[in-house]
């Protein structure tokens, strides 16, 4: 047995674990055992890749591209292929991820089973929207092809059916063309959350790619826009990454009120005077945390959570403002705080996280009851709103908070393996 | 066009470590790529995504018997015979449980062969060959369990041991050619062949860092990798460690 946390860093229990690394093996593997679940790089904040006491399925030995059309850009790949392997492979032949989240170490199953989004989904949906075929392992032996056409309702059970309906042995992702690494990006800085909102619509049909950072320590709500397309530039050098690593885990966590109100207060005003145009590489434009390894470190031995939300436009800036007030009463704050407008579209998965409206991420150092307390306030409004949390990023929310904010519950059920379990199905579903 | 590309063979070309030294092979130069495994549809794997990774390389996958000496000579003799290469690297070997060896007879002798007389018959064919053209870097992968024998895991020790003895009159015989031999010792390593082991990862080198000390070791035609390049300090401290120390520890 085997002491595993995900990216949170919460307590997460001891797991067997199970390596695959042949896909003609997998159903035997995964057959027979105890309850298992799916792991692929662990970058899942909460418990949904967890399953304390029980196994884990290693994904990421499956790690083989199978085949690559260049005339169609369609990707067939082992689950546990890293998003950073296709992005590095074929950006530079003309192909891109059309979505990809705000880390590239995560592997392809992953993305799917949480049906990740990322800065465009206004433009491109959610991942789940590019994937045109999945091979799932049951653990009573057999394998499951689905897609949009082929046994659709498999297909929307298991785009961010996190991990519950099989495991996830091999995808085929529809690439997107692009001109090269570079984007051309945007900095705005705007004061307050009608200057967000106004900013995001004026944004949505230029754009492809839109966020914001949100100093959630302000009381007004101001934040930095940013926004940015692709571009054609050839001329300029790669640049070099250089990869630093939080060495260590410190004895109290790095981000606390003294640190945060300064750092926040600096990083607005840095970047509020640094604004405007400027050529990105995607790297840093999507990936910004990448090359810190190990930067969920800095919360401390306790480890973090992350909270997010999506809460219909209508109700969109009034939520947001009672979730900002309610986190400057409680005194915590959060550095990584991300708001964001989705589009007006609907995902594919009956469990997806994206719906239309505007969403907020933040992360809190983990302090127990206080922590809990502030959360508790925030499901409230989340709740009124008729909005939804993250599972991908959840390790705490309520089973009738779930229940509320994903209505196609009973329907996803259906299409269970129970062979498969984790700390969040347990924990949300009772089995 | 066949003439600039890199020209490769790799024997036990399923293992993760040399799968991962081809996925850097490919991806910094176009190649003329040979893979030689005990299972097809496994060596097929490899090759396919390594095609995806280099469309315009030439990948061949191969099976043969690994153990079988005349199967081993007319293997090479098939390969050989489309001329001179750049890199031969030789990478199988599997990882038994040292109690099951000292049980059973049969287990134990497959393991010294798989482990140190196939690579060796493996080398000695294509060593010949390299030495006619006198050219390329003939690579093998021996272990850090091959430096001083331990009883957690001396019979697979033994084996790789054989093959850092035999590198060494290798390496003496070819000196005065343009031919390298590099033997390579990667410390225990994050590959579904120290799955079952693996409960402590974090000990366990990265499958992609080990490849790239060696890709850059063969590169160089350094006479020994260790990757990662610490075990090199740490083998030496347990090579050199007093035999009243040494039975006192529990490695």
């Amino acid at each position: 047995m085997v002491a595993i946390t995900s990216w949170g860093r919460l307590a997460g229990g001891e797991h067997e674990i199970i390596s695959l690394s042949d896909r003609e093996q997998v159903s035997h593997q995964i057959q027979n055992n105890n309850l298992g679940i799916a792991y692929g790089m662990g970058r899942s904040y909460g418990d949904v890749c967890l399953n304390p006491e029980g196994v884990l399925w290693k994904t990421r030995g499956l790690d083989h591209f199978i085949n690559f059309n260049p005339t169609t850009g369609r990707l067939i790949c082992e689950a546990g292929v890293l998003l950073r392997d296709i992005q590095q492979l074929f950006i530079p032949n003309g192909w891109i991820l059309p979505v990809t989240p705000g880390t590239q170490l995560v592997t392809v199953g992953g993305a799917v089973a949480n049906d990740v989004h990322g800065k465009n989904h206004h433009a491109l949906g959610s991942f789940g929207d590019h994937v045109r075929s999945i091979k799932l392992a049951r653990t009573d032996g057999t394998f499951i092809e689905c897609g949009p056409a082929l046994l659709p309702d498999w297909f929307a059970a298991t785009i961010g059916g996190f991990g519950l309906t099989g495991v996830i042995v091999q995808v085929e992702i529809q690439l997107r063309r692009v001109l090269g690494p570079w984007l051309d990006t945007e900095t705005i800085a705007y004061a307050n959350l009608e200057e967000f909102f106004c900013l995001a619509d004026a944004s949505e049909a230029g754009w492809e790619h839109t966020v914001s950072w949100i100093d959630c320590m302000s009381n007004s709500g101001r934040g930095l826009f940013m926004r940015a397309n692709p571009t054609g530039i050839s001329d300029r050098q790669e640049p070099e990454h250089r990869k630093l690593t939080v060495p260590f885990v410190p004895p109290v966590s790095l981000v606390n009120k003294l640190s945060l109100k300064a750092f926040n207060s600096a990083y607005f005003n840095l970047k509020k005077r640094r604004a405007g145009r400027e050529v990105c590489h995607y790297q840093s434009f999507f990936y910004p945390l990448d090359n810190l390894l190990e930067w969920n470190r800095m919360y401390g031995p306790h480890g973090f959570f992350q909270y997010q939300c999506v809460v219909p436009r209508g109700v969109g800036h009034d939520a947001t403002h009672e979730m900002l007030s309610a986190i400057s009463r409680s005194g915590d704050g959060s550095f990584l705080a991300v708001l964001k407008t989705f589009g007006n579209r609907h995902p594919v998965g009956m469990m997806s996280f994206p719906q239309p409206g505007v969403t907020l991420a933040l992360d809190f150092p983990n302090k127990g009851d206080r922590t809990s307390k502030l959360f508790e306030r925030l499901d409230a409004i989340v709740r009124e709103a008729g909005g939804r949390v993250y599972l991908a990023k959840d390790a705490r929310m309520s089973r009738d908070l779930f229940e509320a904010g994903y209505p196609r519950l009973a329907e996803f059920l259906q299409y269970r393996d129970t062979g498969i379990s984790s700390a969040l199905s347990r924990r949300l579903i009772g089995s | 066009m066949a003439s600039n590309r890199k020209r490769i063979v790799i024997i036990g070309a399923t293992s993760a470590i040399a799968e991962h030294c081809a996925r850097i092979w490919v991806k910094d130069d176009l190649v003329d790529l040979t893979l030689v495994g005990r299972d097809l549809d496994k060596t097929e794997r490899v090759a396919a995504d390594l095609r995806v990774r280099s469309p315009k390389s030439v990948i061949r996958a191969l099976t043969t018997n690994f153990i079988d000496p005349q199967a081993i000579q007319q293997l090479v003799d098939g390969i050989v015979i489309n001329g001179a290469f750049d890199i031969v690297l030789i990478a199988h070997g599997s990882l038994p449980d040292q109690d099951a060896c000292q049980q059973n007879l049969s287990l134990c002798n497959d393991v010294l062969t798989v482990n140190a007389i196939s690579p060796v018959l493996y080398a000695e064919a294509f060593a010949g060959y390299m030495q006619k053209t006198n050219h390329g870097t003939l690579a093998i992968i021996g272990s850090v369990a091959g430096d001083r024998g331990r009883k957690s895991n001396y019979v697979y020790g033994a084996a790789k041991g054989l093959l850092t003895r035999y590198t060494q009159g290798l390496q003496h015989r070819l000196a005065h050619t343009n031919v390298k031999v590099t033997l390579v010792k990667p410390g225990p390593t994050n590959t579904p062949m120290t799955a079952h082991l693996q409960q402590n990862e974090s000990k366990f080198a990265n499958v992609e860092d080990v490849a790239s000390s060696i890709v850059s070791g063969v590169a160089k035609g350094v006479s020994v990798v260790y990757a990662p390049a610490k075990w090199a300090l740490i083998m030496m401290i347990i090579r050199h460690l007093p035999e009243f120390i040494f039975k006192k520890m529990d490695i």
